[in-house]
C-alpha cells in the first residue's frame, strides 16, 4: 500500500477504568510534540469502571482537526468489544492486540494486518505486582506504536518524565515498559509501517487544552468570584478546573483565604439561583451545566431576563433529549437556550469553536452580561469541552478593564435627583442599576420577576408592562452590535452557494470546504459566533442562493433560529446534520451537500479517496 | 388592607441611635387583607430594626412568592429587596451572601414557599449555615390561590371549605433542629412582645436563624376547626421562655431569679436572656429541644420562643474560608492573574 505520512487515524479500544487514558494521551501528545497537528477524542461510556471506552487520535499534517471516519490502526485490548473493533478497521488497516494469548480465529479478517505484541507476558516477566503489570501493559503498546509509527522515543520518554514529575520513581518502570514494546515490535515487525509520522513544524506556538479548562480560565480571568454548580457530565470539569486554578491563583498563600467561593448546589435550580443572587449583589458569578441542567434553570433564566440581572451560564451540550446520551456530543440545546423560560424571553448565546475561544468568550461573557444586565450563555459541547484540542495560546491584555456596565456608585447616586431602575436614559434600552449597600439613602429598590414600571414599582398596568417589554426588545437590538461578529472565509461573496456553521462543526466544515472545492463545488462560508444575529448575518444569507446550515442535532435548530429571527425563506436554508453523538465529519457534510450536486457524481465515483467512500466507512 | 396612612409625623417621635424614627423603617402600604398576621410580623421587623438602629441600606431583604413574600415591600423601604421565584429565595440569598458577607440578610418566606416548593433549597441553606434571618410566615394555607392546605397544615385541621386535612403537618422548627440549624425559634404574629426580641436576636446571630411564625390567614384559615386560627393558636401556645434581647454594650439591668435565667452571648457580643418556664430545658441541646417539641405536640401545645440556640457555629463563609473583604469589592488586581501567569499556563500545555 501507499505510504501515509502524518495522515491517519489510530483508535484505542480499552476497558474503562484501567489507566489507559494517560497512556493514550501520551501517544497524542508525542505526535503534537513532533510538530504534527493531532486531534484526540475520548469516546467513553456513562460508567466508572468496566465498560468499553475508546480513544481516537487523528493525525493530520494539513491541520484538519475534525473527526475522520475510517480507522487505519486499532489498538484492541478490550475483549468485550474486540469483534466490533476488528470490524471497524478499514480494509488494508492494522489491528494491534495483546498476543499473550492466541487470538480467537473468528476475529481474523483477510483484508487487514494483525500485529501481536505479548503485552501482559512482557509485563509479567519484568514487573512483579499484578496491578502494575496491568497498568504498564498500556505503556507496552505505546512503546510498540513508537516503533511501528516511527515516533521519536526521546519525545515519549520526556513526556513520561514530565508526567511523573512528582512521582519520580515511576519513571524508570514506565520507560522500561516503553522499551519492551518498542524492542518487541522492532524484532518481529518491519518498522515503521507504511502509516507513520515524520517530524514537522506545523503546530507553531499552539497548546493542547480542553474547552472546559479554557472556560474555567476564562472565568478566572474574567473576574468570577462565585461558582455554583451541580455535577453533570460533560460540564463537571469546568468547575474542577476553576477550583484548581482558583486555588493556585486566588488563594492567599499566608492566610489561606480564598478570593472565590465555590458551592456545589443541591440542584441546577439552586446553582442558577446562587449565580443570580451573587450578580444581583455585585459579584461576578457563573455556573456550568449541560442540557438537563438548562432545562431546570429555565425558571431562573426567565427571572434574570425580566428582572435584568446579569448571569453567566456555560452549557456544555450533550446528546439529548432527557438523559439522552450523556457521554456523547451534540449541538442540540440551541433553541432551548435561545428562548429559555416561559413568556417572551431571549438570551444572548456565544458559540466558541476552539478552547481559545472558550477562554475568550467566557471572559467576555461577564462583560456582556453586566453591560446588558441579562444572562449570557456560552454554548460549548462535549467534544469541545472534554477533549483536548490543538488551539492557539491563550492571551490576555493586561491593560484590559472589566466592563461592569451601567452601575451607579455612591458618588453617582449622590448627584442624581431622580433615578428609576428601569428608566431608559441613553436610548439603548439598558437602564442603570445599583448594588445593595452602596448609598445610605439612595438607590434602594425592589427587584422582582413581576411586572413593574420604570421606577421598579409593581404594576399591573398594561401600558407600563408593554413599555417595559418594548424596552427589553430595544436592549435586544443593542445586543446585536455587542456580541462577537461572524467569521467569513472569503473576502466577499464569490459563489452562489454558502455554508454556515458554528462551534465544533467548524473543524469538519473547514475540511469539507476544501474537499468540496476539489469536487468542483466551491462555496462561501460563514461561522456564526453569537446570537442574536447581526445584520451581516442576514446580508450573507441574502447574498447567496442556497445556504447549507451545518449542525449536530436532528431538528436543524440553528436553521430554525435563523428562519425565526431573520425571516429568511425556508427553501434557501438546507440542513446538513449529524446527530449520532459522534463529532461531525467532513465526509458527512460533503456527502449531504453532494446530493444537491448530481453533476459532481461522476467526479466522486472516480476519486479513490472520495467523500462518498469516507462516508461509507463510517463506523 | 389600609388605604391611607398619615404623612404627618410628630416632631418628637422617638429616634434611635442613628437618629432615625421608626417610620424610616417602614415600607409601602400593605396590600394584604385587613387583620393578616403577616402585617403584624412586618410591624415586628420594623420595630426590631428600629430598636437595633440598623442602617437600612446594610440590609438585603429577600423573599420567594406568595402573600408572605410580598411583605418585604411593606417594611424597610430604604433597603434593597429581591422578590425572587417560588421556593428559591434560599439560593438567591446564598449567592447574595457569598457576594457580600458584610450585609445583613433577611429572608421572608411562607409555608408553601418553604415547606413545599422550596423544601429542597430551605434544607440546603440550613445545612450550609447561611448567615441569614429566615422568617416563615406560617398560616398553613395558600392564600393567593384561595385557601388550599399547605404542607404545614396540621393533620385533622379543618379548612374554610370544610375539608379535613388527612396529612401529617411538617414541623419546620423540628426539621431545622434535625438538619443542623444554629438558631431555631417559633412565635406567633399576635405576640409582638415575644416576636420583636426574637427577631433582634436572630438578626444578631451569625448563622442560619429560623423563626417559624404562626400567622393566621384571616380570610382562608381563621375558621373553627383550623389549628392555625387566631383563637386556636392563642389557646394552645406554650412558651419555652420569656425572651429578652440585650444589646452588646448595654448592662443587664433586670433581675432574674437564680437558675431560671439562661444568658446566651451571640457572636456580635449581644446577649439573649431566656427566662425559662421549665428549669430543666437547655437551649443548647439538640436532643432536648427535639424532645420538648415532641412532648408539646403530644400535649396539643404549640411551643414558642427560642427552641434551640448554638451561637458558636461556623457559617458558610467560615467553612469556605472566603476572603474577609467582600467578594464584590475585589478589583481586577485581586482577581485577574495577568498575562504572565497565562504564559506559564500555556507553557504547561505544550
Amino acid at each position: 500500500m501507499s505510504i501515509l505520512v502524518n495522515d491517519f487515524v489510530v483508535r484505542f479500544a480499552n476497558v474503562n477504568g484501567t489507566g489507559s487514558a494517560s497512556a493514550n494521551t501520551l501517544f497524542a501528545k508525542s505526535v503534537f510534540r513532533m510538530g504534527i497537528p493531532v486531534t484526540p477524542k475520548n469516546i467513553f461510556p456513562s460508567n466508572i469502571q468496566g465498560l468499553p471506552t475508546w480513544y481516537e487520535v487523528r493525525v493530520n499534517e494539513r491541520g484538519y482537526l475534525g473527526r475522520r471516519a475510517g480507522i487505519d490502526l486499532l489498538v484492541g485490548v478490550n475483549p468485550q468489544s474486540m469483534a466490533a473493533d476488528v470490524r471497524s478497521v478499514r480494509p488494508g488497516g492494522y489491528f494491534l492486540y495483546d498476543s499473550s494469548r492466541p487470538l480467537d480465529p473468528t476475529l481474523l479478517r483477510d483484508d487487514i494486518h494483525y500485529i501481536g505484541i505479548p503485552m501482559i507476558l512482557l509485563c509479567q516477566k519484568h514487573f512483579e505486582v499484578p496491578r502494575v503489570q496491568q497498568l504498564l501493559k498500556n505503556m507496552v503498546y505505546i512503546g510498540a506504536l513508537t516503533a511501528l509509527l516511527d515516533i521519536e522515543m526521546d519525545v515519549v520518554k520526556q513526556l513520561v518524565v514530565e508526567q511523573f514529575r512528582k512521582k519520580e520513581k515511576l519513571v524508570a518502570s514506565n520507560h522500561l515498559a516503553l522499551d519492551l514494546g518498542w524492542q518487541y515490535a522492532r524484532e518481529h515487525y518491519e518498522c515503521p509501517l507504511p502509516i507513520r509520522v515524520e517530524r514537522r513544524d506545523k503546530v507553531g506556538d499552539h497548546i493542547m487544552m480542553s474547552g472546559n479548562t479554557a472556560c474555567a480560565l476564562g472565568a478566572i480571568y474574567g473576574g468570577a468570584t462565585v461558582a455554583a454548580w451541580y455535577p453533570i457530565t460533560p460540564s463537571t470539569s469546568v468547575v474542577d478546573a476553576f477550583e484548581k486554578y482558583a486555588h493556585r491563583l486566588r488563594t492567599d498563600p499566608e492566610t489561606g483565604e480564598k478570593k472565590f467561593a465555590i458551592v456545589q448546589a443541591e440542584d441546577e435550580l439552586a446553582a442558577m439561583g446562587i449565580v443570580i443572587g451573587a450578580m444581583w449583589n455585585g459579584a461576578r458569578a457563573f455556573t456550568a451545566t449541560s442540557g438537563p441542567g438548562v432545562s431546570l434553570m429555565n425558571e431562573f433564566l426567565g427571572l434574570a431576563y425580566f428582572a435584568e440581572i446579569p448571569a453567566v451560564l456555560i452549557d456544555v451540550q450533550r446528546g439529548g433529549p432527557s438523559t439522552g446520551m450523556p457521554t456523547r456530543t451534540q449541538q442540540s440545546d440551541i433553541l432551548l437556550a435561545a428562548y429559555a423560560s416561559h413568556g417572551d424571553t431571549k438570551h444572548p448565546l456565544l458559540f466558541p469553536a476552539t478552547p481559545t475561544e472558550c477562554f475568550e468568550m467566557t471572559a467576555d461573557a461577564f462583560d456582556l452580561a453586566e453591560r446588558l444586565q441579562t444572562p449570557v450563555i456560552v454554548m460549548t459541547d462535549l467534544d469541545l469541552g472534554m477533549n483536548e484540542h490543538l488551539t492557539p495560546p491563550l492571551r490576555w491584555d493586561d491593560a484590559r478593564r472589566y466592563d461592569r456596565g451601567k452601575v451607579l456608585d455612591a458618588e453617582a447616586l449622590e448627584s442624581i435627583q431622580s433615578w428609576g431602575r428601569y428608566l431608559d436614559i441613553d436610548g439603548d434600552g439598558i437602564p442603570y442599576r445599583t448594588i445593595p449597600g452602596t448609598h445610605p439613602t439612595k438607590g434602594a429598590f425592589f427587584t422582582r420577576g413581576s411586572s413593574k414600571d420604570e421606577y421598579a414599582r409593581y404594576t399591573e398596568d398594561g401600558e407600563a408592562y408593554r413599555r417595559n417589554m418594548d424596552r427589553l426588545l430595544k436592549k435586544w437590538q443593542t445586543t446585536r452590535a455587542l456580541v462577537p461578529a461572524p467569521e467569513f472565509f472569503q473576502p466577499q461573496a464569490n459563489h452562489p452557494e454558502a455554508m454556515v456553521f458554528f462551534g465544533t462543526s467548524t473543524y469538519a466544515a473547514l475540511e469539507a470546504l476544501d474537499e468540496l472545492r476539489v469536487l468542483d463545488i466551491p462555496m462561501d462560508a460563514m461561522r456564526l459566533r453569537a446570537f442574536p444575529f447581526s445584520e451581516v448575518v442576514r446580508d450573507f444569507l441574502e447574498q447567496h442562493e442556497r445556504v447549507y446550515v451545518v449542525e449536530q442535532n436532528r431538528d436543524a435548530q440553528m436553521r430554525s433560529l435563523l428562519l425565526i429571527e431573520l425571516g429568511i425563506s425556508p427553501q434557501k436554508l438546507i440542513p446538513v446534520l449529524q446527530y449520532d453523538g459522534f463529532p461531525i465529519t467532513a465526509a458527512a457534510i460533503v456527502s449531504q451537500i453532494a446530493q444537491y450536486h448530481p453533476e459532481a457524481a461522476d467526479l466522486r465515483s472516480s476519486n479513490g479517496h472520495s467523500a462518498a467512500l469516507s462516508a461509507a466507512q463510517k463506523h | 388592607m389600609t388605604y391611607l396612612r398619615p404623612t404627618i409625623r410628630h416632631p418628637e417621635s422617638p429616634r434611635n441611635a442613628l437618629g432615625y424614627t421608626r417610620q424610616y423603617y417602614e415600607g409601602a402600604l400593605s396590600t394584604l387583607c385587613a387583620g393578616c398576621g403577616h402585617d403584624s410580623i412586618s410591624g415586628a421587623i420594623i420595630q426590631a430594626c428600629f430598636e437595633l438602629a440598623i442602617e437600612p441600606h446594610r440590609v438585603a431583604k429577600l423573599s420567594g412568592i406568595g402573600c408572605s413574600s410580598k411583605t418585604p415591600t411593606y417594611f424597610l423601604g430604604n433597603s434593597h429587596g429581591f422578590n425572587s421565584v417560588h421556593g428559591r429565595m434560599p439560593s438567591v440569598a446564598t449567592g447574595a451572601h457569598l457576594a457580600n458577607r458584610d450585609l445583613i440578610y433577611l429572608g421572608i418566606s411562607g409555608d408553601g414557599d418553604t415547606a413545599s416548593i422550596g423544601m429542597g433549597q430551605f434544607v440546603h441553606a440550613l445545612r450550609r449555615n447561611l448567615n441569614i434571618t429566615y422568617i416563615v410566615m406560617n398560616n398553613g394555607c395558600y392564600g393567593l390561590t384561595k385557601g388550599q392546605d399547605s404542607a404545614t397544615a396540621d393533620e385533622g385541621s379543618v379548612n374554610k371549605a370544610g375539608h379535613t386535612n388527612p396529612f401529617h403537618g411538617i414541623d419546620l422548627a423540628g426539621l431545622a433542629i434535625e438538619l443542623g440549624a444554629t438558631f431555631v425559634a417559633r412565635s406567633f404574629s399576635g405576640d409582638k412582645g415575644q416576636l420583636v426580641p426574637l427577631i433582634k436576636a436572630a438578626l444578631s446571630h451569625q448563622g442560619f436563624a429560623l423563626i417559624d411564625v404562626l400567622s393566621p390567614c384571616v380570610t382562608f384559615n381563621n375558621n373553627p376547626g383550623s389549628t392555625k386560627s387566631y383563637d386556636y393558636v392563642r389557646e394552645h401556645i406554650e412558651a419555652t421562655a420569656a425572651v429578652d434581647y440585650i444589646p452588646e454594650k448595654a448592662e443587664i439591668t433586670a433581675q432574674y431569679a437564680e437558675g431560671d435565667a439562661c444568658v446566651v452571648t451571640l457572636h456580635d457580643g449581644s446577649r439573649v436572656v431566656l427566662r425559662k418556664l421549665d428549669p430543666a430545658w437547655e437551649p443548647a441541646s439538640r436532643a432536648a429541644a427535639m424532645m420538648r417539641l415532641h412532648e408539646a405536640r403530644q400535649r396539643g401545645e404549640i411551643l414558642t420562643g427560642v427552641i434551640y440556640l448554638e451561637p458558636a457555629g461556623r457559617d458558610l463563609h467560615a467553612m469556605l474560608n472566603t476572603a474577609r473583604l467582600p467578594l464584590n469589592a475585589l478589583q481586577e488586581k485581586d482577581l485577574c492573574p495577568g498575562s504572565s501567569a497565562l504564559e506559564r499556563i500555556n507553557a504547561e500545555n505544550r
